[in-house]
C-alpha cells in the first residue's frame, strides 16, 4: 500500500458509493420497447418543456428550480418502432419488467440483502430533460446487505430499481436535444452507507460489487455502469461526484476532492477574518467598458441587450485566484455556477489586468464600484438577463465561500479533478407513481432464486480453470467475455475434444472475426458444437476452423465449408507415403546433419500436405524415418 | 384510505397513527419511516411507510413488531395569498373548475398529491395567468369528468352565463377530457354568448412537471381574450409543448386515450393556433361568431333521456326496443358507414318512430356525412322517418337532441332543429382537407 497523501482518520474522511447498472433484461422497465440504444437516424422529433411543481409549502425544490431559471426547451429524437408512446410520454407506463425485477433479486441475494414485501414505485422530480415526465421512476427492492473488504464489511443500504433517462445527443438553438432509445432501460442502483474511510476500500467495494453485477445478466461496455462517490471531511461538505468510470482513478479522486475541501477551508477562514461580506447589489459598468480592445468583451457588446454586469466582494482581494484543486481556482468554482446560466465565463480582479482589459478599465470599474484595496469585483459579459441570472449565482457561490464548503454535486474529470454540477437534490422530490401498482414480492420468490445463484466471475473463473485444465488467461477472458456457459456448454457435447481450442477459438480466433466484420452471431453453440466435431472426429485439423467459422458467418454449412476448401484430413497412409518422397529426396542433408534436418523437412512436409495433415502425426513419422536413415 | 380490521387493531395496539414515524422490526430487518395512508391497491397485510430517502415501502406485518418513535404531526397546508395583480388594463377573465385537476400540490412529506381547487391554488401554480388577465376562479363542481350528467351541463350553463353577465370577458371551464366534448357542445347549445367560452384541461396530470395543464391554460387566457366568441376546447395540437389548437366545441372529438393531442376537429379544422401567446386564425374563410355578435342567452331546458345506441353485426333489435318501452325522448344512433343498420334493427327503428320518438342517424366513421339515399337500407330507414343529420358529429348530435327535446315535443319541430345548423355543428359542404392526416 502506498504511502497517504493526508490523514484521512484524522480529518474524518467518509466516503459512499452509489452504482447505476444497466440490466440486460429483454424489455425496458415500463414498456415493452427493445431494450438496446440505436444508431438509427431518429424518426420523429418532440419538443417539450417542463416546470417543476411546487411542493406542499409552495417551496419549488432547489436543484429543480435551479433548472427551471434556465428555462430549457428540450427536443427528443424518437423512432417509430424502437421507441414508444411510454418514452414520449404520450402514455401510461406499463408494468414493471418481472424480468428485471428477477435480476434484481438475484443481486440482492448476493449482496445478503433482504428483499422488500412490497415494491412502491415512486416518481422522482428531474426536469433537466432527460425524463420526458420531469421525473424518473425508481423504487427500492431491498435493504440491509454487506460485502466483505479487507478494511472490514461495508453495508449495502439500499438496492434500487429504476428507469435510465435519456441520452443527452447535443444542443441546438438553446433547446437540449435527448435521444429516447436509453429512457426506461432498467438499472440496479446500489447504494453503500458512507461508512467507507480510505479510498482503496471504496476501490475494493466498487471492484466487488462489478463481479457479482457481473454474475448476472447485466449490460456490459462503455456507459451501461455508472458509479458516482459521496466524499466529506469532518470540517467540510458532502460532495457528490457523479460519473467516476475509471476504478484506478477513485483513489485520486478522493485526495483532489479532500484537497479542495480542505483549501476551502482555508479560504473560509482567511476571510472570516477578514470580516468579509458579499453585497448583493448587481451593477450595470457597460458604459465602462464601452470602447474596450478586449475582442471578447467587444464580441460579447456586439449583440442586442448585452451588457457588462458586476458584483462587489468585500475583503476578497487575492483569494478568488487561490488554487483549490490542482490548475483550478476559487474564481473557477465561481465561474462554474455561472456558466450554469447560459454565459460563457466571468473576470475576476485577481486575475485582471488580462483577457484585454486594460489596467485603467480595471480602475475605472474599481472607482465606480467604490472598491478599497483588498475588495475584490467579478464582471460578466452576455446578455443582460442571463450575465443577471449568473451574478445571482455567484453571489450565492461567494456567500458559501465565507461559510467554507457548499453541499453539491459534482462531475468527474478525466484528470481525477472534479467540476460543479448542480446543488444537492433535496431529500424532498419523491412521491409515489400512481400510474404502477405496487408489486407484491412473494418470499417464495426470494427463496427460489436464492437458492440457485450464480457463480461470481473469480470463482467460475478459477473453477473451469482447474476443471478443464485451461490457462490462467484463457479462463479469464472466458470468464471476462460472459463466455463461460458457451464453453462449457460446448464442452459438455464434445467431452473429449480439447479444451483449450475451444476456448482459444472463442476468445481470440471469433472475436478477430467480429473485429473484422464477420456476422459472428451466426456462430451460436450448434454450429460451434458442429465445428468442433468434426476436429474432435478426426475429419479436419484443429487449425483449420477459422475458414469454417467465417463460411459459417456467411451461412455456408460446415460440411459444405470441408468440402468447398478441401479441408479433409489425409489419411496417415497418404501422409506417410509423402513424407517416404520427401525423407529420399533429401537423403544426402539428412546423412549430412543427422536429426537437424527434423525442422527443415518438417516445414516441407507440412507445405506440402497445405495443413490437411495433422502436425504431430507428421512430426511422428518423419521421426521415424529420419532415424531409420541415420541408423 | 384508513388502515381496517387486523391492520388497525396492530397500529392501535401501539397508539400509532398515520403521519407517526415508527420502527417496524422482523425477524431479519428493521425499518424506520412515517406511517402512511394505505392506498387500496395494495395487499390487504402490509403497511405502508416512507423512508427517510423519500421512498416508500410496503412491509407484510407478519412476525412484525412496531414501535412508535415520534408523534406526527398532521402536515398543514398554509400559502400566502397571491397577489391578482388587478388592473383596469387587463380583461376580466372568469376561470371555472368542474374537478379534473388544473393544478396540483405535491405534498412532498407524505407524497400526496392535493388538486388546486381555489382560485389562490390555481394562480400559485400558475403565477403567470395574472400578467395578462384579471383573474377569478371557482370550482364549480368536484367530480371526473365520465361522472357528468345533462344535469351538471345545466347547472355549468348557469354558472357560465352568471360569469358573463356579471361582466367577464371570457369565460375558462377547467374540465376533466374524457367527456369535455360532450360538455362542450351541450353548452353550444345552451348559450347564445358575446364572449370566448374555453374548455380545457390536461391529458398529464398537473403534479408532473411534463404536465400539458399550464401550457393549455395559458393557451385558453389567450383564447378567452381574443374574438372568438364561441364554446370552444383548446389543447395541445400536436405532441409538442408549445403549440395549442382551437376545437369548435361542437365539432371536437377525443381521439386518443393518453396523446396530449387527443382532442381533433372533425369535418373542420381547427379555428385558430396559439403559439407564444398569440392566437392564429386557421381558414379567414372559414367564419365564426365574433365577440359582441350576438346577446347573451341562457336556455338549457333539456330532455330528460335521449339514448346513443352503437350499431354492430349482430346487434339485437331488442336494445331499440328497450328505449322505446321505457319511453326515451330521443335515440341517437350511430350508424354503419353512410348511416345504415341491420333489416332487424330498421323493424325497430320503426316501431320507436312509429310511437313518436325522434331517431337520429349519425356515422360511426366519425368523419363525412351521412346519406340515406344511396342504399336501400338507407332508403328504408328515411321511410322510417329517421332523421339524418349530415356531417354532425354523433356525441354532438346527442347533446343537440337532448336540447331539441328540451324545446319541444313536436317531431317535426326536433326535426327541424336537428337538420338547422345552429353552431356550426354542420356543413353543407365538406373540403377535401379534413380527413386524418399525419
Amino acid at each position: 500500500m502506498s504511502e497517504d497523501k493526508f490523514n484521512y482518520e484524522e480529518l474524518g474522511l467518509m466516503m459512499g458509493l452509489e452504482i447505476h447498472q444497466q440490466l440486460d433484461s429483454k424489455t425496458k422497465l415500463f414498456c415493452r420497447c427493445p431494450n438496446s440504444l440505436t444508431d438509427k437516424k431518429p424518426e420523429r422529433r418532440i419538443y417539450r418543456r417542463l416546470r417543476p411543481t411546487q411542493s406542499e409549502l409552495g417551496e419549488i425544490d432547489r436543484a429543480a428550480y435551479e433548472e427551471s431559471q434556465r428555462n430549457l426547451q428540450f427536443v427528443y429524437e424518437a423512432y417509430n418502432h424502437h421507441t414508444c408512446l411510454v418514452e414520449a410520454d404520450e402514455e401510461p407506463p406499463a408494468k414493471l419488467n418481472q424480468e428485471a425485477v428477477d435480476i434484481s433479486i438475484i443481486l440482492a441475494s448476493l449482496m445478503n440483502m433482504t428483499v422488500v414485501d412490497e415494491f412502491h414505485t415512486m416518481r422522482k422530480q428531474v426536469i433537466d430533460g432527460s425524463n420526458t415526465s420531469g421525473f424518473q421512476r425508481t423504487g427500492i427492492l431491498a435493504t440491509d446487505g454487506y460485502v466483505e473488504t479487507e478494511f472490514g464489511n461495508v453495508t449495502i443500504e439500499t438496492l434500487g430499481l429504476e428507469e435510465d433517462a435519456a441520452r443527452r445527443i447535443g444542443e441546438e438553438e438553446g433547446k437540449i436535444v435527448f435521444r429516447l432509445d436509453r429512457l426506461g432501460i432498467p438499472l440496479a442502483e446500489i447504494t453503500t452507507s458512507p461508512d467507507m474511510h480510505h479510498p482503496q476500500q471504496v476501490q475494493q467495494v466498487a471492484y466487488q460489487l462489478g463481479q457479482i453485477l457481473r454474475s448476472t445478466k447485466v449490460k456490459r461496455g462503455l456507459g451501461t455502469i455508472r458509479q458516482d462517490l459521496n466524499i466529506s471531511i469532518r470540517e467540510g461538505a458532502r460532495i457528490e461526484v457523479k460519473g467516476v468510470q475509471d476504478l484506478e482513478l477513485m483513489p485520486t479522486i478522493v485526495e483532489n476532492e479532500v484537497q479542495r475541501q480542505l483549501n476551502l477551508i482555508d479560504i473560509a477562514k482567511e476571510l472570516q477574518k477578514r470580516d468579509a461580506k458579499v453585497e448583493t447589489c448587481i451593477y450595470d459598468v457597460t458604459g465602462l467598458l464601452e470602447n474596450t480592445n478586449s475582442k471578447v468583451v467587444k464580441g460579447i457588446l456586439e449583440a442586442d441587450n448585452s451588457g457588462v454586469l458586476a458584483i462587489k466582494l468585500k475583503h476578497f482581494a487575492g483569494l478568488i485566484g487561490r488554487e483549490v484543486q490542482p490548475g483550478k481556482r476559487l474564481g473557477t468554482e465561481f465561474s462554474e455556477h455561472g456558466k450554469k446560466m447560459g454565459v460563457s465565463g466571468l473576470f475576476h480582479t485577481d486575475e485582471l489586468p488580462n483577457y484585454g482589459i486594460t489596467q485603467e478599465e480595471v480602475d475605472s470599474i474599481r472607482n465606480d464600484l467604490l472598491l478599497e484595496d483588498d475588495d475584490a469585483f467579478i464582471l460578466v459579459a452576455g446578455p443582460k438577463d442571463k450575465a443577471h441570472n449568473a451574478l445571482n449565482e455567484v453571489i450565492e457561490r461567494a456567500k458559501d465561500a465565507i461559510i467554507g464548503v457548499p453541499e453539491e454535486t459534482r462531475r468527474a474529470q478525466d484528470n481525477g479533478n472534479t467540476e460543479y454540477m448542480r446543488p444537492l437534490p433535496t431529500a424532498s422530490r419523491m412521491y409515489v407513481e400512481t400510474d404502477i401498482p405496487t408489486e407484491i414480492i412473494d418470499p417464495e420468490r426470494v427463496a427460489r432464486i436464492a437458492s440457485n445463484l450464480p457463480e461470481l466471475p473469480a470463482v467460475k473463473k478459477e473453477r473451469i480453470q482447474k476443471e478443464y485444465s485451461l490457462s490462467d488467461e484463457l479462463a479469464e477472458q472466458l470468464v471476462q467475455r460472459n463466455n463461460a456457459g458457451l464453453f462449457e456448454e460446448i464442452k459438455a457435447e464434445l467431452p473429449n475434444m480439447d479444451a483449450t481450442k475451444i476456448a482459444s477459438d472463442i476468445v481470440s480466433t471469433i472475436r478477430d472475426l467480429k473485429r473484422d466484420g464477420y456476422d459472428v452471431k451466426k456462430l451460436n453453440k450448434d454450429v460451434l458444437v458442429e465445428i468442433f466435431a468434426l476436429v474432435d472426429n478426426d475429419v479436419i485439423p484443429a487449425a483449420k476452423t477459422e475458414v469454417i467459422f467465417k463460411d459459417a458467418c456467411e451461412d455456408i454449412s460446415p460440411m459444405d465449408s470441408v468440402k468447398k476448401n478441401n479441408l479433409e484430413k489425409l489419411s496417415e497412409d497418404t501422409v506417410a507415403q509423402g513424407i517416404k518422397e520427401i525423407v529420399e529426396e533429401n537423403k544426402s542433408m539428412i546423412e549430412e546433419r543427422k536429426m537437424g534436418a527434423m525442422g527443415p523437412l518438417m516445414g516441407k512436409a507440412m507445405a506440402k500436405f497445405q495443413g490437411k495433415a495433422d502436425g504431430k502425426i507428421v512430426s511422428k513419422i518423419l521421426t521415424k524415418e529420419i532415424q531409420n536413415i541415420i541408423n | 384510505m384508513a388502515y381496517e380490521g387486523y391492520l388497525k387493531e396492530f397500529l392501535e395496539l401501539s397508539d400509532i397513527d398515520v403521519g407517526d414515524t415508527v420502527r417496524v422490526t422482523k425477524p431479519n430487518i428493521e425499518h424506520e419511516g412515517m406511517l402512511l395512508e394505505k392506498p387500496d391497491y395494495t395487499n390487504k397485510n402490509t403497511i405502508i411507510i416512507k423512508l427517510s430517502s423519500g421512498y416508500n415501502i410496503g412491509i407484510d406485518v407478519k412476525d412484525a413488531k412496531i414501535e412508535k418513535i415520534k408523534e406526527g404531526k398532521k402536515p398543514k397546508i398554509e400559502l400566502d395569498p397571491v397577489d391578482k395583480q388587478i388592473s383596469d388594463e387587463k380583461d376580466n377573465l372568469s376561470i371555472l373548475s368542474t374537478g379534473g385537476t388544473v393544478a396540483s400540490v405535491i405534498d412532498y412529506k407524505t407524497g400526496a398529491v392535493h388538486p388546486a381547487f381555489t382560485a389562490d391554488d390555481l394562480l400559485r401554480a400558475t403565477p403567470e395567468l395574472v400578467d395578462h388577465a384579471n383573474i377569478t376562479a371557482k370550482a364549480i363542481f368536484n367530480i371526473l369528468s365520465e361522472n357528468m350528467t345533462p344535469q351538471y351541463w345545466k347547472e355549468t350553463a348557469e354558472a357560465v352565463y352568471d360569469e358573463i353577465n356579471d361582466g367577464a370577458d371570457g369565460v375558462i371551464i377547467a374540465h376533466g377530457t374524457d367527456t369535455m366534448h360532450y360538455t362542450a357542445s351541450a353548452l353550444s347549445f345552451m348559450i347564445d354568448t358575446p364572449v370566448p367560452i374555453v374548455l380545457t384541461g390536461a391529458q398529464r396530470s398537473s403534479d408532473r412537471p411534463s404536465s400539458d395543464a399550464f401550457t393549455n391554460l395559458m393557451a385558453s387566457v389567450v383564447s378567452a381574450k381574443s374574438d372568438v366568441a364561441e364554446v370552444t376546447i383548446c389543447m395541445h395540437s400536436s405532441e409538442d409543448d408549445p403549440t395549442c389548437a382551437l376545437h369548435r366545441g361542437t365539432r371536437a372529438r377525443k381521439m386518443h386515450t393518453s396523446r396530449r393531442d387527443t382532442f381533433t376537429s372533425i369535418n373542420m379544422d381547427p379555428l385558430a393556433t396559439i403559439e407564444n401567446n398569440t392566437l392564429k386564425i386557421n381558414d379567414e374563410e372559414v367564419s365564426y361568431t365574433k365577440r359582441g355578435d350576438v346577446e347573451l342567452s341562457l336556455n338549457n331546458n333539456l330532455a330528460d333521456k335521449v339514448a346513443l345506441v352503437k350499431m354492430y353485426p349482430g346487434m339485437d333489435a331488442e336494445l331499440i326496443d328497450i328505449y322505446t318501452d321505457k319511453g326515451y325522448d330521443g335515440i341517437v344512433l350511430e350508424g354503419t358507414g353512410l348511416g345504415h343498420c341491420s333489416d332487424e334493427v330498421i323493424d325497430s327503428v320503426s316501431r320507436a318512430t312509429g310511437e313518436g320518438i325522434p331517431v337520429v342517424m349519425t356515422s360511426q366513421c366519425i368523419f363525412g356525412r351521412t346519406n340515406m339515399n344511396v342504399y336501400s337500407s338507407g332508403r328504408r330507414l328515411l321511410n322510417s322517418n329517421v332523421i339524418p343529420v349530415s356531417d354532425m358529429l354523433p356525441e354532438t348530435a346527442y347533446t343537440k337532441l337532448l336540447w331539441a327535446a328540451g324545446q319541444s315535443d313536436n317531431v317535426d319541430e326536433i326535426r327541424k332543429i336537428m337538420q338547422t345548423n345552429l353552431k356550426g355543428e354542420m356543413d353543407t359542404t365538406l373540403s377535401q382537407n379534413y380527413f386524418i392526416k399525419n
